[in-house]
């Protein structure tokens, strides 16, 4: 029986399930790899070298190579896993964050000054809020 | 006896443990964050525990995709502040208490929660954060510490009502225990927050007040909303609430027919980072 999905309907958002988990078990576990000093200077001296010693499929490769948060997401990379490559480059976790939405880093800073994303219009796919787009199948 | 005399709820972001540590608490971005805590300080010092179990979650830090174990009690002696991948905190080793953490454990197993026993971990700012945030610059943790983490990055994560069924179970465990110690038991993470996609930014002062009153007034109500109104309402990390019910869990009125806690303390402030801030101090009737 396939997973029952609540979830799927919420729009920009990927929960990372079982499934997701299963997809992205390699590709997390590289990420888990830079938390070790020495595997970060390896990563950095050589990408597509070190990223070819771990069983993830191309696109999850060429996903880490363009630091597409999104596309990692979609293939079964999870957010706090993912971190470990923006720590390895430098970037805070709300660069992180806001490196996804579309907007600019000082876009996104505002916009949380100014008390978050709202929820209206942004609860399910179809409703007219800011989260609907980008869409990873747009 | 053991008695449980409050529980203590906070967020733990990162970047709140970040500013602590490179001294930016006083920076008018930060200082409203921290000012939210100024409370614990003298409030702590009049109702010092012998024991906090600490209720937290690990972010892809000691546990991997190797394994992550849906409900963990630490019952080591001492845990170390974990290297997250920019260099590990500067904060004092939490020391525990191995022989309560057994008892509980042994306890909560019993009451057919299929604990994981951890003796060996790093711990990770969902764990220091709160302990920065509310004992402030210290050069030791001025009491024991019991970690306990709960799975809420892989989901299914487990429910309100069974973090608050745990919550009761952990109550119940403290009260067995023979020495004559005071017990606080602490829920962390949350509250509003989404760190991935187009929603990330998400916040939602509403629910997440909403979230506190119920929290204080309606614990058995709110422990029945599904995974799915978190998630949707509070952010694809908001799930972390859940492990509040846990220590909501533990308070007299729910396990031991006690009265109503009092509130001690209530912060709620956007933003810190990507997140937003709550915090709630209740007290059990002496």
């Amino acid at each position: 029986m396939a997973l029952e999905k609540p979830y799927a309907d919420i729009p920009g958002t990927t929960v990372f399930d079982a499934e997701q988990s299963r997809k992205g078990y390699w590709l997390n576990q590289f990420c888990m790899s830079l938390m070790k000093p020495e595997n970060r200077d390896r990563f950095k001296a050589g990408e597509r070298a070190y990223l070819d010693e771990w069983k993830m499929t191309e696109e999850q490769k060429q996903a880490v190579l363009a630091r597409d948060l999104n596309r990692c997401i979609e293939l079964g990379g999870n957010i706090y896993f993912l971190s470990k490559i923006g720590a390895t480059d430098g970037k805070s976790f709300q660069q992180m964050a806001g490196s996804m939405t579309g907007m600019t880093e000082q876009e996104y800073r505002d916009m949380m000054i100014r008390g978050g994303r709202k929820i209206q219009g942004n609860r399910r796919i179809g409703e007219d809020g800011d989260a609907q787009r980008p869409r990873k199948d747009a | 006896m053991a008695r449980i005399t409050a529980s203590l709820y906070t967020s733990h972001i990162p970047a709140v443990g970040a500013a602590f540590d490179l001294g930016k608490t006083r920076e008018d971005y930060w200082k409203p964050v921290f000012a939210g805590y100024d409370f614990d300080k003298p409030w702590m010092k009049a109702h010092k525990p012998d024991v906090i179990v600490a209720v937290y979650n690990d972010h892809a830090t000691a546990f991997s995709l190797a394994m992550i174990p849906t409900f963990a009690i630490m019952t080591g002696p001492e845990f170390n502040p974990a290297d997250e991948g920019y260099g590990a905190r500067p904060v004092p080793t939490i020391i525990s208490d191995p022989e309560l953490a057994s008892h509980i454990a042994s306890e909560v197993i019993q009451q057919d929660f299929d604990l994981t026993m951890v003796n060996e971990i790093d711990v990770d700012h969902g764990l220091t954060v709160p302990l920065s945030c509310v004992f402030g610059e210290v050069e030791e943790w001025p009491c024991k510490i019991i970690p306990f983490a709960v799975n809420v990055v892989q989901h299914p994560v487990p429910s309100g009502a069974r973090c608050f069924a745990l919550g009761q179970a952990i109550g119940r465990a403290i009260m067995s225990y023979p020495d004559d110690i005071n017990v606080h038991i602490w829920g962390t993470g949350g509250m509003s927050h989404q760190l991935q996609g187009p929603r990330a930014g998400l916040i939602n002062k509403e629910w997440d007040n909403k979230f506190l009153d119920r929290l204080i007034d309606d614990p058995t109500g709110l422990s029945k909303t599904p995974n799915i109104e978190y998630v949707r309402e509070a952010g694809s990390e908001g799930i972390e609430l859940v492990m509040w019910l846990v220590a909501r869990g533990a308070m007299a009125d729910v396990v031991a027919g006690g009265p109503k806690p009092k509130v001690a303390h209530r912060f709620y402030h956007v933003p810190a980072s990507n997140t937003a801030v709550g915090h709630l101090i209740l007290e059990n009737a002496a």
